[in-house]
């Protein structure tokens, strides 16, 4: 969510059991603006929290200016200092998915996992070792790859291939905020190129140059509520337990959090 | 206009005219496609444009421009769409709900200041949570107020609060924790949902048996039987609903059945509470069910309190019994509050659980199968001494944190202290790493439990399920059960042609018949 409405966001998703403290709200509210001015984003964004055993963390990022570009990722203890984290590399993010249980709090943790491979007949056990601000550089990463979305109409993309916010988006309908197809993945579109062009004839090359939501697998993966009986549109995301994205029908409010312990839920198709 | 005009073109005035006329009709063509014309649209975004004035128009020009391409709805007379009529309605019916929240009662106009008022201080709750960064938004927990206000007004309850919140995939639980009023809760039985109690249903088996002529089996399965209410698992009653100022149903007792299965799947709850549960081991019960045995497994491993709140009543504690654990408490009046930094350490030794451990049974208290069998005791008297089932135990009521197991190699509780600027004034938080979602505070004499998650367990591996039981074998073939087919004719003929020729000899011999031969 915009560091600039924080305040009113963090309202909109407070019935998911989100809630800041009026100290980490303040906190927030002074260092996100120091933040941005220090590292020069055009826009810092709350991204949430990862919840560790020990303590917790604090995500923000940030964008230069192109949004579907490489962002910026910080972590804070205590809402106040920001350090950076590293980019996560390929070999990082396959490590972080091999490492499970909680976070623990401490930065430069090694997270340690026994990985037992068969390989013929013989079992070869080898060790993984990750730094903690790795792996959580590579979770931040794999959850906004995963489900991350934005509605339909609020990112335009011109000729060029730029993406940039549409100044006109009014919101969407009740009726559109009701549809899952109406949400779009906000990553590099992975399933629309495989389409036919029977079922992309449909689509507006400005608006739908990103994945729906609804094509996702498990069928069921997402949780869309209505609550104040329409007023407010919540998708809860439950491959990734802790991600919440809401919309108020109408107006341009929307935005998402994630407040959760960073473990991908793959108990998904037992659960449904 | 045409770009090629200037001011130094000299044609004359019936060219310029016509050149004119040319641009202008050609600005006027229709497209064959959209039907739209480039003077008119061209009109219309400028329009916009000068009415709206946004900085840097140049810029968003093309979104202007497409934003009038686009098709719209006609507007009628008073609303401008079906679709919003229709929002407008939703929102409307559940505003009049929520509306009766906060008409006050009747007979409330002269302010009686009850000693014991059912409800605790929400409004006090609510902002000890929010400074530990838990719960729900002030509104919401507010309006969760008045309704356990109304469900307090509608039942004769002693005690209700706010549990926590359950989310579902298509609609999402609150959940009440109320104590009836001695002696009332069997008169109230307006919501409670059905349940097929234990005994109707041996009644009905029995009824059925008696016409049965076929053999009873001799092996029983014994149902290990549920716990009574308010004691044990049923100790509390609970009462949910889905969104707030709708009627409250009442959730039924839980089963040790359903205890045992609730640990071995790991569902998702749609929001619907007569929703079926497909699982494998098949669930005895629906979502009500599953939902309740959910809510008895995380009261029993989260509810805490500071150590010294709770006290065992010295009228209970029996020593005749032979060591059985007292299952009552009172509230200690002498209580003293503990200071935040030694209720936020993280040695846990200042919080106790104040709810009965849940044995692998199903029940808090054991219940030993091999006395039901009370019908025949002269051939169990033997086996029942060999095969005595060891009782199980658990850690007794109000026994401290620190000897909880634990997580993952990690402490099963985190605690902290709700601000690290002013430690003075901070509320101790503590978070539970089994049951994501349990929160519990205290400040002072005040403390409080809730739960806001989805109503499962952690666990570092992935869920796997129970292994379905392997196939049943074939009774194993032998001579004495194998069939033989039955002889026919010609054989029968043989047979008795031998049969009588022995019998000649025989009766020969000693003219007795010799029944042996066959």
């Amino acid at each position: 969510m915009e560091s600039k409405d924080l305040n009113l966001s963090i309202e909109a998703v407070g019935s998911s059991g989100f809630i800041l403290s009026s100290e980490q709200r303040a906190a927030l509210q002074t260092s996100l603006v120091l933040l941005q001015n220090k590292q020069k984003f055009a826009n810092v964004f709350f991204w949430g929290k990862i919840i560790g055993g020990r303590e917790d963390y604090y995500i923000a990022q940030g964008i230069a200016k192109d949004y579907l570009s490489e962002r910026r990722t910080l972590y804070s203890k205590d809402c106040v200092h920001w350090g950076l984290l590293p980019r996560p590399t390929a070999d990082t993010k396959a490590k972080a998915k091999q490492i499970t249980g909680y976070f623990t709090g401490d930065p430069s943790y090694e997270s340690e996992q026994k990985i037992v491979t068969l390989v013929g007949d013989e079992e070869t056990e080898e060790i993984i070792t990750l730094k903690e601000e790795d792996r959580l550089a590579a979770v931040v990463s794999e959850i906004d790859n995963d489900v991350a979305i934005v509605p339909r109409g609020a990112f335009v993309r011109d000729p060029t291939g730029k993406t940039y916010q549409n100044r006109v988006f009014e919101g969407l309908t009740l009726s559109e905020a009701s549809q899952l197809y109406s949400y779009l993945h906000f990553r590099k579109a992975e399933k629309l190129l495989s389409k036919t062009l029977l079922q992309r004839s449909n689509l507006d090359k400005s608006l739908d140059f990103m994945d729906t939501i609804e094509e996702d697998i498990p069928r069921g993966c997402w949780s869309l509520q209505l609550e104040r009986g329409g007023g407010l549109v919540t998708l809860r995301s439950l491959l990734w337990l802790g991600y919440v994205f809401y919309h108020v029908p109408g107006t341009r409010q929307y935005g998402s959090v994630y407040f959760g312990r960073g473990d991908k839920n793959i108990d998904l198709p037992f659960m449904l | 206009m045409s770009a090629l005009r200037s001011a130094s073109d000299l044609s004359s005035p019936r060219i310029i005219d016509s050149q004119y006329v040319d641009e202008k009709s050609f600005l006027y063509e229709t497209s064959t496609v959209t039907g739209l014309n480039l003077y008119d649209h061209l009109a219309r975004v400028l329009t916009k444009i000068l009415n709206e004035k946004p900085q840097n128009a140049a810029d968003v020009f093309e979104d202007y421009s497409r934003n009038e391409k686009r098709p719209k709805p006609a507007p009628s007379s008073r609303n401008a769409s079906v679709a919003d009529e229709v929002q407008s309605k939703t929102e409307l019916a559940l505003a009049e709900i929520q509306e009766k929240l906060f008409s006050k009662g009747e007979g409330e106009d002269d302010i009686e200041v009850e000693d014991e008022y059912p409800i605790p201080n929400i409004m006090e709750l609510s902002f000890f949570f929010e400074q530990a960064g838990i719960g729900l938004n002030r509104e919401e927990m507010f309006r969760v107020g008045m309704a356990l206000k109304n469900l307090t007004e509608n039942h004769p309850l002693e005690h209700a609060r706010f549990w926590g919140k359950i989310f579902g995939i298509e609609d999402n639980y609150l959940v009440a924790e109320v104590e009836y009023r001695e002696g009332d809760e069997e008169e109230d039985e307006d919501d409670a949902l059905e349940e097929v109690s234990e005994e109707q249903e041996r009644q009905e088996a029995e009824e059925n048996e008696e016409e049965d002529d076929t053999p009873k089996m001799v092996h029983r399965v014994s149902v290990v039987p549920r716990e009574e209410m308010r004691t044990g698992a049923n100790k509390k009653t609970y009462f949910v609903c889905n969104e707030l100022g709708k009627p409250w149903t009442r959730l039924p007792h839980v089963t040790p059945a359903q205890i045992v299965a609730a640990r071995k799947i790991k569902k998702f709850f749609t929001g619907r509470l007569d929703a079926p549960i497909t699982s494998y081991p098949p669930f005895p019960g629906n979502e009500a069910n599953y939902l309740r045995a959910q809510i008895a497994r995380i009261s029993a491993g989260t509810h805490i309190s500071p150590v010294g709140f709770y006290q065992f009543d010295e009228e209970d504690v029996d020593d005749d019994d032979g060591g059985a654990l007292p299952d009552n408490f009172i509230i200690n009046t002498e209580f003293e509050p503990i200071p935040a930094r030694e209720l936020a350490s993280s040695s846990l030794t200042s919080w106790v659980h104040h709810v009965q451990h849940i044995l692998p049974q199903g029940r808090c208290s054991w219940w030993n199968p091999k006395e039901e069998e009370e019908g025949e005791p002269d051939s169990d008297a033997e086996e029942e001494r060999a095969d005595e089932p060891q009782p199980e135990v658990g850690p007794p009521l109000l026994s401290p944190l620190s000897g909880d197991a634990d997580v993952d190699g990690m402490s099963p509780w985190t605690t902290s202290l709700s601000s690290k600027l002013v430690p003075q004034f901070a509320v101790a938080v503590v978070r539970s790493c089994l049951w994501p979602g349990a929160h519990a505070f205290a400040f002072g004499k005040i403390f409080e439990n809730i739960y806001i998650g989805w109503g499962h367990k952690y666990s570092a591996h992935s869920f796997s399920p129970m292994q379905t039981a392997p196939v049943q074998d074939e009774y194993p073939t032998e001579p004495k059960i194998t069939e033989v087919d039955d002889p026919t004719p010609e054989e029968e003929a043989a047979a008795r042609e031998g049969q009588e020729e022995d019998d000649q000899d025989e009766q020969d011999d000693d003219g007795n018949y010799d029944d042996d031969d066959d």
